[in-house]
């Protein structure tokens, strides 16, 4: 006898669910929920999906494992009332108008309340409304539109591994927050933007370029390109229901009526990401230096690695992403080519990934004071430019894409996809002068978020990781310091599946759209006639004619770059305790990690005595400060400019008496 | 403490320096017992206790300096005990073996104590205990009404014993139930006996603890553990500071033997950090523990051994939640989770944990000692032992008290709690803390047990028990407890936080007179859905005071909402202030008082308020001398 659970009377075999909840979605119930997310761990907060269980009473199913022989009823006087009291509550504690609402139409909030039919609202929304934090490059932030689902706080620590939000404060005045309140900008957000793609409201919404980009298309002067990343054509290929191909083309059309100036693929760009970090892995591999070697073309991965482990930053290919790459050349040969100023050029992007935009930003991509790729739109915000524009894109004919950056061969095409960057080296890596190389690895491809095989590369043996999900990054690179594991190459990718789940793709982004979209990226690569990035003849030609070698001099000028420690936390060092006084000491307690392990908490906390025992109090004006990077004299403190090594507990009183007071006689 | 402690190293070691201890703890040599718990301390016990031995020391009698010193045998002993309960009349000091009860003492009664009960044998009158209702005076503490109807298990030897010694709870029968049960006991035989005595949760949910350690045995683990709940945030409850300040190491032996009944080898302390003095006694507790080799590896070599940790809560209350406690030890934010799976399944770090409140681990050791039978003859079938409750309110006689299960309401507001204080009449109980229920005067004879208070819509609870009087506004008693429970709430699902919020809106609005006819219908579906909906047993339980006050008071919410006013006379937005003309003699006082001119009146005529400008504030009430001034 097979096991089974009664759903409403009708009986629903159990085969491997992992909560009730999807044994009543696999009994055809929809039951409305807004914490359940099946690649998160099971939260329980929102009550949507409660049921009345047969000798158990009222339970949330979501919470709930399957057990043989359950009777359940889901539609109960008990349960709706529920669902629609908790939704009642919700809407009251919401402040939003929904036609000017970013996410109108792709709201939850909106979409359940809708189904659930609540009409009434009895509460009056009293809260004060809360600053939206828009510090982000990438992310807007309305907790005033947020109803603590949790959703993104678990994606940023479950599946991204950085836990950036977290809940602050209690009962009716909880809310998602970060560290200290800090402004997103100034917290360890890598900008991956997965925390919107689970957003059920407008809480977290991409930081839209569509005016910036309407401003620069409208203005005459300009010449306005852009350039179409990978990932972006599947997402296209969704909303119109046709191949890559197709979308692609059809995309090229709709841009310049539009009146975009010229439309560029950065697949192109991606092939000669492929030759120069090839290149550069084929040598570090013959000198045996700085392996493995991590791909750097994902710019959330890229801040992940400065943040978290910057003792892996020489290990990073020095290789710009495709993105900027094609930024640099770009903006370097365009203007010839097309015949205008470079500062008359703008380049747009056209990206599935929030992060881009923080990665357009880097100082590092800026080339004597101009950006090498001037905007970052998402594909959600050119969807959105389209349907402002009232181009109708099932209707248009498809055109090319413009010459020389709009030819790609397929390994350029793949980089959308989880493995596609690692599959494009090894494609040019395994071919020899004579071609004919290995054109599919499935070790490689597929949805799993860690892949690790080895591949022979002229007679030796490479070892290969494939990652996707920052946590699962995190858990190899983890690996690695270990000496638990060794690689060779490892590809990384913030997002689950690739760009092809970059938080800028439309909704739904779950794992069957992103399986989807797999499938596509893969089709799109076996329809080109070239499928090795080496092959590109436009690329062939841009190192004849402005390159050079790849890996040399001005490859090196034009498409690699350099990354920062991003370990050390700024910002304004924190007031203790505050002094008003004219003739007052300023010290500054350091209290980052090394200093704080030494004592330097205590140190404060005596200093603040002490200051009182000897009625200084109001004069010493104390601060903690994050790191002084003097890690090795700590307990740091600094006073007027000059570090003082060495002030532990015990010291400081002397510290007072030989360094503070004196100073503090000195300006009285 | 300067106590050198041996090591016990087997059950004979541990009954020699038990007979020896007894025999100097509870010889015929005087002690004086000076209650050293939160409440008498607050009150001044510390001098009380330095001011004795002062006095003492300039009378010439000899002060014991260590409790097993032979050449001091017949010394007098003077020191700190933990709570006796008592606290509305501490500090209170102790004169053992006759047991002698001083209350209110301050350090200028000691050298009377000296002179004249510890020289000259007899009481000082002025320092007994003295009934408000009779007016009679007791010297014993066993014959002091409040005592005379409790009987003791938890909180057996609280007030008696030095907190601070361990010899002292040794001498008590301390850690032998421990050294019995190392003894060749099978960790099947201590769940059977816990099971067989009926023993359930203290903490509120009144689970049987012999099935939870029961499940917790079975589960399969190399590694288990034990915590211990004292993360007590009720309102007004401190039952389990008290058992951890006046008898830490009872509480360390149930966890001892919980550990070995459920194989774990680490138990875990978690206590609110706002309870300093229980900490420090836990903490020295487990340090002497330790030292005697009856906690930590090996313990009288027996093989079994097992570590306990303190962890302080941040005094959130919903870290009495038993998820929420161990995320909060994890370093999580203190939020439940749902269940299942349950903490015996994957607690601590995953972990097969036995979550077990303060009081019901201080019964363990008793119980395992004196078996189960002895256990079941007090309380209930159903409910067995005794329960400890923190009685307050406006009744006579306020403290911690402990009664076997099913006494009923009666017996303990009016036997053991004195009656109303201040001659008004019994209206109402609130049991259980902020999320139990109110009982009324229909319920006195309702036995306090488990089952029969959860058939009336209240429970047990921690065991908070607040006495209110007819000047109580059952409306103002559900909103006080809202507030609390809805600022309490973790806010994690939407039910509680955003529901107990908008019950308190609506008691707010009622309460200040604002309230409509639709609130009560909104307020009860609110109160229902809460408590059908939410994820945890705060959310569950929150809604209780509305729910209770609603069935049993209904009829004063509808007097606020419908008559605009309060039957109690509490609620300011109902209050008029009315002088009554035949009492008025026109002194004017009340005029010249009043800060908004409301009051006319000419000299030596009756005055009137005029209740359009009247502010409510009472000034002409407060002034009167005639009482003329009344509230309607």
């Amino acid at each position: 006898m097979s096991k089974s659970i009664t759903v409403d009377g009708i009986q629903v075999e159990l085969n491997g669910e992992r909560n009730l909840l999807e044994v009543v979605r696999k009994a055809g119930i929809q039951l409305p929920t807004f914490c359940y997310h099946s690649e998160l761990s099971v939260y329980g907060a929102c009550r949507m999906c409660v049921c009345e269980i047969e000798g158990r009473g009222l339970q949330a199913t979501c919470s709930t494992p399957p057990e043989d022989g359950l009777v359940i009823h889901t539609n109960t006087k008990k349960t709706m009332r529920i669902r629609k009291m908790a939704l009642e509550l919700l809407l009251a504690a919401h402040h939003g108008k929904c036609p000017t609402c970013d996410k109108n139409g792709a709201c939850r909030l909106q979409e359940i309340a809708e189904q659930l039919d609540v009409k009434l609202v009895r509460f009056q929304n009293n809260v004060d409304l809360i600053p939206v934090d828009s510090s982000s490059p990438s992310i807007v932030r309305d907790p005033n539109k947020c109803i603590l689902c949790g959703d993104c706080v678990r994606m940023c620590r479950e599946v991204q591994g950085v836990g950036v939000l977290d809940f602050i404060r209690r009962g009716s005045n909880v809310r998602v927050g970060t560290a200290f309140n800090k402004p997103m900008a100034d917290v360890e957000c890598v900008y991956c933007g997965q925390c919107v793609t689970c957003c059920p409201t407008g809480a977290l919404t991409v930081k839209s370029d569509v005016n910036r980009a309407w401003e620069a298309v409208y203005d005459t002067t300009k010449t306005v390109v852009v350039q179409v990343a990978p990932a972006v054509r599947t997402a296209v290929c969704e909303s119109i229901g046709c191949d890559g191909e197709m979308a692609m083309g059809k995309l090229a059309a709709a841009l310049r009526r539009m009146g975009f100036d010229r439309v560029y693929d950065t697949s192109f760009a991606a092939d000669l990401t492929t030759v120069e970090e090839g290149t550069e892995f084929l040598k570090r591999l013959e000198t045996g230096e700085k392996l493995p070697q991590f791909t750097s073309c994902c710019p959330g991965w890229v801040k992940f690695a400065e943040q978290f482990y910057p003792g892996f930053i020489e290990n990073l290919s020095s290789c710009k992403s495709p993105q900027q790459m094609f930024g640099s050349l770009a903006k370097k040969h365009l203007p010839e080519i097309l015949g205008v100023k470079r500062e008359d050029l703008v380049i747009v992007s056209i990206m599935p990934c929030t992060a881009k935009k923080f990665e357009a930003s880097r100082p590092e991509m800026v080339t004597d004071g101009m950006p090498d790729v001037d905007m970052v739109l998402t594909t959600q915000e050119v969807i959105q430019m389209i349907r402002q524009s009232g181009v109708v894109m099932k209707e248009i004919e498809p055109e090319a894409l413009d010459m020389p950056f709009g030819f790609k061969t397929g390994a350029g095409v793949i980089f959308g996809a989880s493995g596609g960057v690692a599959e494009a080296v090894l494609r040019l890596a395994t071919t020899s002068e004579a071609g004919g190389g290995v054109m599919k690895f499935n070790a490689v491809r597929g949805m799993a978020g860690t892949k690790e095989t080895s591949v022979d590369i002229n007679g030796r043996t490479v070892r290969l990781a494939v990652v996707n999900g920052l946590a699962n990054a995190k858990a190899l690179v983890e690996r690695i310091k270990s000496g638990e594991a060794e690689f060779d190459i490892v590809e990384v990718m913030a997002c689950r599946g690739g760009c092809i789940g970059g938080a800028g793709q439309p909704l739904p982004n779950d794992m069957p759209a992103r399986e989807r979209r797999r499938g596509m990226m893969y089709d799109c690569d076996s329809m080109q006639v070239v499928r090795n990035a080496g092959d590109n003849p436009y690329i062939k030609e841009a190192y004849a004619n402005w390159l050079g070698e790849p890996n040399g001099h001005e490859a090196h000028e034009l498409l690699h770059t350099q990354y920062q420690n991003r370990r050390r936390i700024v910002g304004e060092p924190i007031e203790v305790r505050p002094s008003t006084a004219v003739d007052k000491a300023v010290v500054r307690v350091c209290l980052g990690t090394c200093c704080y392990l030494n004592g330097a908490y205590d140190t404060m906390h005596n200093l603040l005595e002490i200051a009182d025992k000897k009625g200084l109090g109001d004069r010493i004006e104390v601060k903690a400060s994050f790191c002084f990077e003097n890690c090795q004299g700590g307990p740091s403190v600094e006073m007027d400019g000059v570090l003082h090594s060495k002030v532990t507990p015990d010291t400081v009183a002397q510290f007072v008496e030989q360094v503070v007071e004196p100073h503090l006689k000195q300006k009285a | 403490m300067t106590t050198n402690l041996t090591q016990i190293l087997s059950k004979a070691d541990l009954e020699a320096l038990k007979t020896r201890a007894h025999a100097a703890l509870d010889s015929d040599a005087l002690r004086v017992v000076v209650c050293g718990g939160t409440g008498c301390s607050s009150n001044g016990s510390a001098e009380v206790l330095i001011a004795l031995r002062q006095a003492i020391a300039a009378a010439g009698l000899a002060i014991k300096v260590d409790l097993l010193d032979e050449s001091q045998m017949d010394a007098l002993s003077v020191d700190f005990s933990g709570c006796s309960g008592f606290c509305e009349v501490g500090p209170i000091v102790r004169i053992l073996p006759e047991n002698i009860f001083y209350v209110q003492v301050k350090a200028k009664d000691a050298k009377d104590i000296v002179e004249r009960t510890l020289i000259a044998g007899q009481a000082v009158d002025r320092l007994l205990y003295q009934d408000k209702n009779t007016g009679e005076r007791y010297i014993h503490r066993d014959e002091i009404p409040f005592y005379v109807n409790q009987v003791n298990i938890a909180l057996t030897d609280c007030g008696l014993i030095d907190p601070a010694d361990i010899r002292h709870y040794i001498a008590h029968n301390g850690y032998e139930a421990l050294a019995q049960t190392l003894e060749g006991k099978t960790p099947e035989d201590v769940v059977q006996v816990i099971t067989d005595a009926g023993l359930r949760g203290r903490g509120g949910g009144g689970f049987p603890t012999g099935r939870k350690w029961g499940i917790t045995l079975k589960v399969p683990g190399e590694k288990k553990y034990v915590i211990c709940n004292a993360d007590e945030g009720d309102p007004g409850a401190f039952m389990d500071r008290s058992v951890l300040e006046g008898n830490p190491h009872a509480v360390i032996e149930g966890m001892i033997l919980a550990g070995f009944a459920i194989g774990a080898d680490e138990g875990y302390v978690y206590v609110r950090a706002e309870y300093p003095l229980a900490v420090q006694r836990m903490r020295l507790a487990i340090r002497q523990a330790e030292q005697s080799n009856l906690l930590g590896d090996n313990i009288l070599n027996s093989g079994f051994g097992f570590h306990i940790k303190i962890k302080e809560g941040a005094g959130a209350f919903v870290c009495g939640e038993e998820t929420a406690l161990i995320a909060s030890i994890e370093g999580q934010r203190g939020m439940p989770r749902p269940k299942p799976p349950f903490p015996a399944q994957s607690g601590l770090w995953g972990k097969p944990t036995c979550v077990n409140n303060v009081e019901t681990l201080a019964n363990v050791p008793r119980i395992i000692l004196r078996g189960s039978e002895w256990f079941r003859q007090y309380g209930t079938e159903k409910s067995a032992g005794t329960k400890v409750f923190a009685l307050t309110g406006d009744v006579v006689n306020t403290g911690l008290i402990e009664v076997p299960m099913g006494t009923t309401l009666g017996d303990v507001v009016f036997k053991v709690g004195g009656g109303i204080r201040g001659g008004g009449e019994f209206k109402t109980v609130q049991i259980g803390g902020p999320s139990g229920g109110c009982l009324t005067k229909d319920h006195l004879d309702l036995p306090l047990d488990y089952d029969s208070l959860r058939s009336v819509g209240a429970m047990v609870g921690s065991g908070g028990l607040v006495v209110m009087d007819d000047e109580t506004c059952m409306v103002e008693v559900a909103r006080y407890f809202m507030n609390f429970t809805q600022s309490e709430s973790c806010g994690k699902c939407v039910i509680c936080r955003e529901g107990t919020k908008r019950m308190l809106e609506i008691l707010e609005k009622i309460t200040s007179g604002q309230g409509v006819p639709e609130d009560l219908e909104t307020l009860e579906e609110l109160a229902e859905t809460v408590r059908d909906g939410s994820l945890c047993g705060l959310g569950k339980t929150a809604p209780n005071p509305v729910l209770s006050t609603l069935k049993y008071f209904r009829h004063e919410y509808e007097a606020h909402v419908w008559d605009k006013k309060c039957p109690a006379k509490q609620c300011a937005n109902f209050k008029t202030y009315w002088i009554d003309p035949a009492r008025c003699k026109g002194c004017r006082m009340c005029a010249k008082q009043c800060p908004v001119e409301a009051i006319t009146g000419n000299l030596k005529e009756p005055h009137v308020i005029d209740a359009e400008k009247c502010i409510k504030c009472g000034a002409c009430m407060d002034v009167c001398r005639l009482k003329a001034v009344e509230l309607q």
